[in-house]
């Protein structure tokens, strides 16, 4: 932040412990403390102990562990190339009707529309919707892993959608002229150039979806299949049978695994934007 | 290099090309030839259609009416990859994830040329344009005027029958500017084949550059002819005031002679009948202070000192007369009486309907 004097530098900091760190940052700490705690009954958990942790790591934890990480990893590719593939066609078709063709604005907007409604429709719905359409002919998917990636898929690919769309409104028509002067038909435009330029902005959209997709909870209850149990859904099960700290546990597990994910996209995110 | 290495056609033909966007009509029914191997400039105020029919050529808009014709070819329902062109814009718009030789191979590579060939044709065309230095670097790591080397690099590279150039020098400081126009001007030697069509608002550049210009002025063509034609002999008004910042004086006119504002001027006046008004068109350069052949009197209004030369600024009979002298060592007062004259061949007499008011 550009605060030069030093009383505007104190009041910043202020500011930011004030309102960062009960907001923000203590919650997150009491679930690591709680993580550790055997008991916990004063203002300080007591006991502590990392046997949550074993537990954490072992058996079905493990196997919830990648089961959302392979959720997650599944969903966020398909929302990439799904939300990309949308937004590049909807940028299409909203800038060949300039001028001409009323028609393809209209559907240009109807994508955008279209995209937004998982934002918009509560995931619980979303869930529903796809429990429902999927169970009965022509295609049947209830029960399966499929259809739990496939509904973490549906309600991501919103998010990859904007942000890819929000980066070809800043992508300079410039470069594609350029290319398509130099001879390069438009496939080979988007694959030299466009996606080459976009490439930041499809790893961020694509760690946008995978965080989201680690943290699915409501949408999965409803799809999860007895040997696809994500770990979000373990951990609601463990609080609910009151293991509160074994449940604090696998939350710091699924941070943890989240933020190194996290971490890694945006190293390759760095080497990707040229400036 | 100069020999033997054209692959695409050349020429540009524009033929009764309209575009609007929406209602507002940006270029209208323009009828233009540039000829095979020909440096055609179109110069113009800003706003005035320039790019917009360098874009008819390249085929990024489309025109309402009329046609474009690329070699001879009617290119006007083609798009922009199929038409054989390189362009240089005025932004240069090198791909910031490509190398500069990568970005000069790249319109080889997209037109699927022999793999064999492009390490040659690559350092050919960066050689050319002097930046075989610089081949490894990223367009971030170069100057502006190293970038819109480049940029010409690139579109050499496919060999184009024709180059398009929009303002490619207006983003480089003034010494920039007059080098980058001196090796375009060896570049058009060295490729004697190709068309090229250069838009620009600097009329320097303009007749230092072209063998023709084309004169643009709210979405019409003016006036086309080579430099010495347009600057020497100008048929509009427009042409005069905005090639070589001509002084335009409305005058009415005798035999072999004008009166302007009741002073006799001897000028030609053949062409223009008699007893009409026309407009009495002198370069600034050109009008000398003192009496002389034609004298004028009037008052000194303004005097701008410009280094080696001042300019004079006078009311004559109501009108503005700019005089560009050589350094004067006592300047004129404001508001003095001066005389200023100028020889009868160095004006030139425009008939009043030739000029586009
Ligand atoms: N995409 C567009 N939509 C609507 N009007 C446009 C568009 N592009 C250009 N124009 C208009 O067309 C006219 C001509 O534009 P053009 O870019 O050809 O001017 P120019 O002669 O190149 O000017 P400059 O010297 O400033 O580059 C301008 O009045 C401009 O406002
Ligand atoms: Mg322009």
């Amino acid at each position: 932040m550009l605060v030069h004097s030093r009383k505007g530098k104190w009041a910043t900091w202020t500011v930011f412990f004030v309102l960062f760190l009960p907001l923000f940052a203590l919650p997150l700490l009491v679930i690591v403390a709680a993580s550790f705690a055997g008991h916990w009954s004063g203002a300080f958990p007591s006991d502590l102990t990392a046997e949550h942790y074993s537990a954490a790591t072992r058996g079905e934890s493990l196997q919830a562990l990648t089961t959302s990480l392979l959720t997650a990893l599944g969903a966020s590719l398909i929302a990439l190339a799904a939300g990309t593939w949308a937004a590049l066609a909807a940028a299409a078709l909203k800038r060949r009707g300039e001028g001409t063709s009323r028609l393809s604005r209209g559907c240009g907007r109807i994508l955008d529309a279209l995209f937004i409604m998982p934002v918009a429709v509560p995931s619980v719905v979303v869930g529903l919707a796809v429990l429902v359409a999927f169970s009965k002919p022509p295609v049947i998917l209830n029960g399966t892993s499929t259809i739990v990636v496939l509904a973490h898929a549906i309600l991501v690919t919103a998010f990859a959608y904007q942000s890819v769309s929000a980066a070809i409104l800043r992508l300079d028509p410039a470069y594609e002229q350029a290319a398509a002067s130099l001879g390069a038909r438009p496939a080979y435009v988007l694959w030299r150039v466009k996606l080459p330029l976009l490439l930041p902005s499809l790893t961020a959209a694509a760690g946008l979806c995978f965080a989201l997709s680690m943290g699915e909870l409501s949408a999965t209850m409803m799809l999860y299949p007895p040997d696809w149990t994500p770990l979000p859904v373990r951990i609601y099960a463990a609080t609910d049978r009151g293991a509160t700290f074994t449940g604090a546990a696998l939350a710091v597990v699924l941070m943890g695994a989240t933020l190194l994910v996290l971490f890694a996209v945006s190293r390759i995110r760095t080497r990707a934007s040229y400036r | 290099m100069s020999s033997g290495i054209r692959t695409m056609d050349s020429g540009i033909r524009f033929d009764s090309v309209s575009v609007a966007y929406g209602k507002s009509v940006v270029l209208d029914s323009l009828d233009l030839t540039v000829e095979p191997g020909e440096v055609m400039a179109l110069l113009g105020p800003s706003g005035s259609g320039k790019t917009t029919a360098l874009r008819a050529v390249a085929g990024f808009v489309r025109p309402v009416s009329g046609r474009v014709f690329i070699g001879g070819r009617d290119v006007t329902a083609l798009p922009p990859h199929r038409r054989g062109i390189g362009m240089v814009v005025q932004q240069y718009a090198l791909f910031p994830h490509l190398r500069v030789e990568e970005n000069v191979a790249f319109g080889l590579k997209a037109r699927k040329t022999a793999r064999a060939d492009i390490p040659g044709r690559v350092a050919d065309a960066l050689e050319m344009t002097g930046m075989a230095a610089y081949a490894k670097r990223y367009p971030r790591e170069l100057s502006g005027g190293q970038q819109q080397r480049v940029a010409i690099a690139r579109a050499l590279a496919i060999r184009p029958g024709v180059l398009l150039l929009d303002e490619p020098l207006s983003a480089l400081d003034a010494q920039l500017r007059s080098g980058m126009l001196a090796e375009l001007a060896r570049l058009h030697r060295e490729l004697p084949d190709v068309s090229i069509l250069y838009v620009t608002h600097d009329q320097v550049e303009a007749l230092t550059l072209a063998d023709r210009i084309a004169v643009m002025d709210r979405a019409r063509l003016r006036d086309c002819g080579t430099p010495q034609e347009l600057y020497r002999a100008p048929r509009t008004a427009f042409t005069a005031s905005f090639v070589g910042n001509a002084n335009l004086l409305p005058v009415s006119v005798g035999v072999g002679s004008v009166s302007l504002g009741g002073a006799e001027v001897k000028v030609d006046t053949s062409g223009v009948a008699a007893g009409v008004s026309a407009t009495l068109c002198v370069r600034p350069h050109l009008v000398g202070l003192g009496p002389g052949p034609n004298s004028l009197s009037g008052t000194v209004t303004e005097v701008q000192w410009r280094g080696a030369t001042h300019r004079v600024l006078a009311s004559v009979a109501g009108h503005s007369v700019k005089a560009d002298v050589r350094e004067l060592r006592e300047p004129p007062a404001l508001g003095s009486a001066v005389t200023l004259h100028f020889a009868p061949e160095d004006a030139v007499l425009l008939a009043a309907g030739v000029s586009d008011e």
